[in-house]
């Protein structure tokens, strides 16, 4: 993975005692908290409902061991043992005082980490495919292009006060498994005629309360014209993008108003202003940071064999370890939600376990999953029944990859100031209620994601089954969603009907579940069931 | 009133900032102001008989003023090209960094903070209109 | 009644105005009448709170209780994690705030 040279090290350290200098100046006073928000945003300190919260950095979701053994350090030093992996691949502290802040991050910038621009109307956390560098179906690993874009909108000082937030994903395979299409840029990676590489553009996707799948802007933009094309499309947003509305702000908006055409041609015409202003970097940087992300070491002789006797064991490689492009390797998932569990918390023990198994069994290389998993993505055949059984051990072996109780899930009302709902309540519910593994495996796949008020950070939209906990005169009520997805047959889900109090939501998922069992068709899943089947028959089993 | 920052070696320009619609309606104007809303661009086709180019910041947040400056100084202008408004020392380095050399700011903006503020960072990542060599040409030479 | 919260500057703790000086705990919330505004700005500017606002709560034989269940986690804590909370031991806690 991409390692820091003397200038990217210094670029995180200035940022720390910048940072540190700003935190001083509004303690001393002489910055009110309307001056300093911004700030703070841009350095990803959030004031939150219980404390600061702060979201840590994991650029396309990747880190080292060595990283996440940091990671639990601030959880024990500087909050309370816990950390919440996100559907951005960031990781959160929900405890965080303001006083100790410049000194978490100086603690991450000795870790190559950061929490810079993981707030604030500026360039986001730019994500990735969780199995890149070990999936089959990639045309080539993202990584590299993503670093690339990193340091790009890193301290970038045009866009730093945009209308809204900007996020970037970044695949490689006709396999979405970033949700990239609902992303404000989303970008494919693809190989022309030619067989060179280029960036596929996807540009006005977002949730949120208006969500929208990007439609594709430009087919084919080279590496050697990557930077200055994403300039051109951040450019047009800048200017362009509504700042009378928060709620207007997204590029979502102002592409979906121009409408794809003309904003393709403003994005074009800007793109050409922009030629010849030595904007991009030589092709020999993507080079450079290409080198950082060879394969491993693998061993050629790894078997294939695997020992399947236990049956726990058998449940857990069926459903949560994945095909692997090296024989005698597999990519393994961690899940994170156990069975009444917060999904996407880890205990500073875990996070440091998991760690200790990224190096011992992957080559020292972690993922983050939008989906709040944790991915080993070099395991050896032979190793995965030793890695099982330690995380088993540790409560971190739930064989639910991708079924109903591996849920998406927000922070909700019980740690965020923006929600209506708990989100989290209804999700152990939802777990304890689904518990039987064997009627999940029957159920099959089925994404569940859950969003505790309407900035869908739980990416309800996208959810075969989506819940949106709303304020219904002051009590918590729960819109039941069905049919979206955020894979490469991105849809978005629609609302069944009036809404329910928690215990009526789970009773209507089951309801709806039943239906699937009962409708569908050989080799249907249940996004596959409800489309061919249509609302109108669910939302009759659910309303009668 | 509180004075205004320049970085430039220069004489004050003396003439009055006009409005875009007075710049465009007169010949003779030498210095025009751009509210946040509107297009730097139609400044180009008059680019050498500007002296000064006042960009205005409403609030600062509102980050528009910097595609106008870069687009500006990407145009080849090398008269003086003022930020003005709710303009903070937090901001004064992209703004540099975006081509202005002069700053009008609503509130005085401390001296050494501002020093500070511009000193800070000894790298950037892109380039951009002030010319500093980017992290990635100083790796590739 | 009228209650004043919001978050201690360096701490980010949740605090509650008592009528003297800033509490972690709601139950010693004050009613503010109607001088939560004056109270509001002067505390703030003196940077003794961050971010406060004014809140319906409701005086029962618990103390104050806020009307928005929002304002109630802020007083007792994340309801899925108890022992994080300020009454980590009450098993009722929860209840309060729904």
């Amino acid at each position: 993975m991409y390692q820091y040279d003397q200038y990217d090290q210094k670029m995180v350290d200035t940022r720390v005692e910048e940072f540190r200098d700003q935190v001083k100046r509004r303690i001393a006073g002489e910055l009110t908290e309307d001056q300093f928000k911004p700030l703070r945003l841009m350095n990803g300190l959030y004031l939150q409902l219980h404390a600061y919260m702060l979201r840590v950095a994991i650029p396309y979701g990747t880190l080292s061991s060595k990283q996440m053994h940091m990671l639990a350090h601030i959880a024990r030093k500087y909050d309370r043992d816990y950390g919440h992996f996100t559907t951005r691949q960031n990781l959160q502290y929900n405890w965080i005082k303001l006083a100790d802040a410049p000194d978490i991050l100086a603690d991450l910038a000795t870790v190559e980490m950061h929490a810079i621009q993981t707030s604030g109307n500026c360039i986001r956390n730019i994500s990735s495919d969780q199995f890149a560098g070990a999936t089959a179906d990639e045309v080539t690993d993202p990584r590299p292009w993503a670093e690339l874009l990193r340091q790009w909108s890193s301290f970038h000082p045009e866009f730093s006060y945009l209308p809204r937030k900007f996020k970037f994903a970044v695949i490689a395979s006709d396999t979405d498994r970033a949700a990239m299409r609902l992303h404000d840029i989303g970008i494919q990676l693809v190989r022309n005629d030619a067989g060179e590489l280029g960036a596929k553009f996807f540009v006005g996707g977002g949730m949120g309360r208006t969500p929208m799948i990007a439609p594709e802007i430009r087919d084919f933009v080279p590496a050697d014209e990557l930077i200055s094309y994403a300039e051109a499309c951040l450019r047009v947003y800048n200017r362009y993008g509504r700042r009378d509305n928060k709620y207007k702000a997204r590029i979502k908006i102002l592409v979906h108003e121009l409408g794809k055409e003309e904003y393709t041609r403003q994005v074009e015409e800007e793109f050409s202003h922009m030629k010849g202003l030595g904007l991009n970097p030589p092709v020999e940087e993507l080079e450079r940071i290409t080198e950082f992300f060879t394969v491993p070491p693998f061993d050629a002789q790894a078997s294939d064999d695997l020992d399947l006797s236990d049956p726990d064991f058998a449940l857990w490689v069926d459903q949560n370890v994945s095909e692997h492009k090296q024989p005698g390797y597999a990519i393994a998932t961690i899940s994170l939600k156990p069975r009444g569990g917060i999904p996407g918390d880890a205990s500073s023990a875990q996070i440091d376990l998991m760690a200790d198994l990224g190096e011992q069994y992957s080559f020292d290389e972690l993922r983050v999953t939008h989906s709040q998993n944790i991915v080993l993505p070099h395991v050896k055949k032979s190793d995965l029944y030793a890695l099982w059984q330690k995380l088993d051990e540790a409560g971190l072996a739930p064989a639910n990859l991708d079924l109903i109780t591996d849920s998406i899930a927000c922070p909700g009302l019980d740690y965020c100031s923006l929600a209506n709902a708990r989100s989290i309540p209804l999700a152990q519910k939802i777990s304890e209620r689904f518990a039987d593994l064997g009627r999940q495996r029957e159920l099959g796949e089925l994404k569940l994601k859950i969003s505790g008020c309407i900035n869908a950070c739980g990416h309800h939209h996208a959810g075969h089954i989506g819940i949106l906990g709303v304020d219904r005169k002051g009590t918590e009520n729960y819109q039941l969603l069905l049919g979206g997805s955020g894979a490469e047959d991105a849809s978005l889900a629609k609302i069944t009907g009036p809404g329910f109090t928690e215990d009526g939501v789970i009773d209507a998922i089951e309801t709806v579940t039943d239906l699937y069992l009962a409708q569908r068709e050989e080799g249907e899943r249940f996004i596959d069931t409800y489309r061919r089947v249509g609302m109108e028959k669910f939302k009759e089993a659910i309303y009668g | 009133m509180v004075d205004a920052i320049r970085l430039r070696d220069d004489d004050v320009h003396e003439e009055p900032a006009v409005s875009l619609d007075s710049f465009l309606d007169q010949s003779n104007a030498t210095a025009v102001r751009i509210e946040a809303g509107e297009d730097a661009r139609e400044l180009l086709p008059h680019l050498d008989r500007l002296s000064l180019i006042e960009v205005s910041f409403p609030v600062f947040g509102d980050g528009r003023g910097y595609s106008s400056a870069q687009i500006l100084r990407e145009a080849g202008y090398t008269g003086e090209l003022r930020a003005s408004g709710d303009v903070l020392v937090d901001q004064i380095a992209y703004m540099r960094r975006c081509g202005f050399d002069a700053f009008a700011p609503d509130a005085p903006i401390n001296a050494e903070d501002m020093k500070a503020a511009l000193a800070r960072y000894e790298h950037v990542y892109q380039a951009t209109s002030d010319q500093r060599t980017p992290i990635w040409s100083l790796r590739h030479g | 009644m009228k209650i004043l919260t919001g978050n201690d500057l360096k701490t980010g703790d949740v605090i509650w105005w008592t009528g003297l000086d800033w509490s972690r705990f709601v139950r010693d919330a004050t009613d503010i009448g109607d001088q939560g505004e004056a109270i509001l700005h002067r505390e703030e500017a003196a940077r003794r709170v961050n971010a406060p606002y004014i809140i319906d709560a409701e005086q029962t034989s618990d103390g104050p209780r806020p009307g928005h269940i929002k304002d109630r986690v802020r007083a007792l804590g994340p309801t899925v994690r108890p022992d994080l909370t300020l009454k980590p031991a009450d098993p009722d806690a929860g209840e309060w705030v729904i």
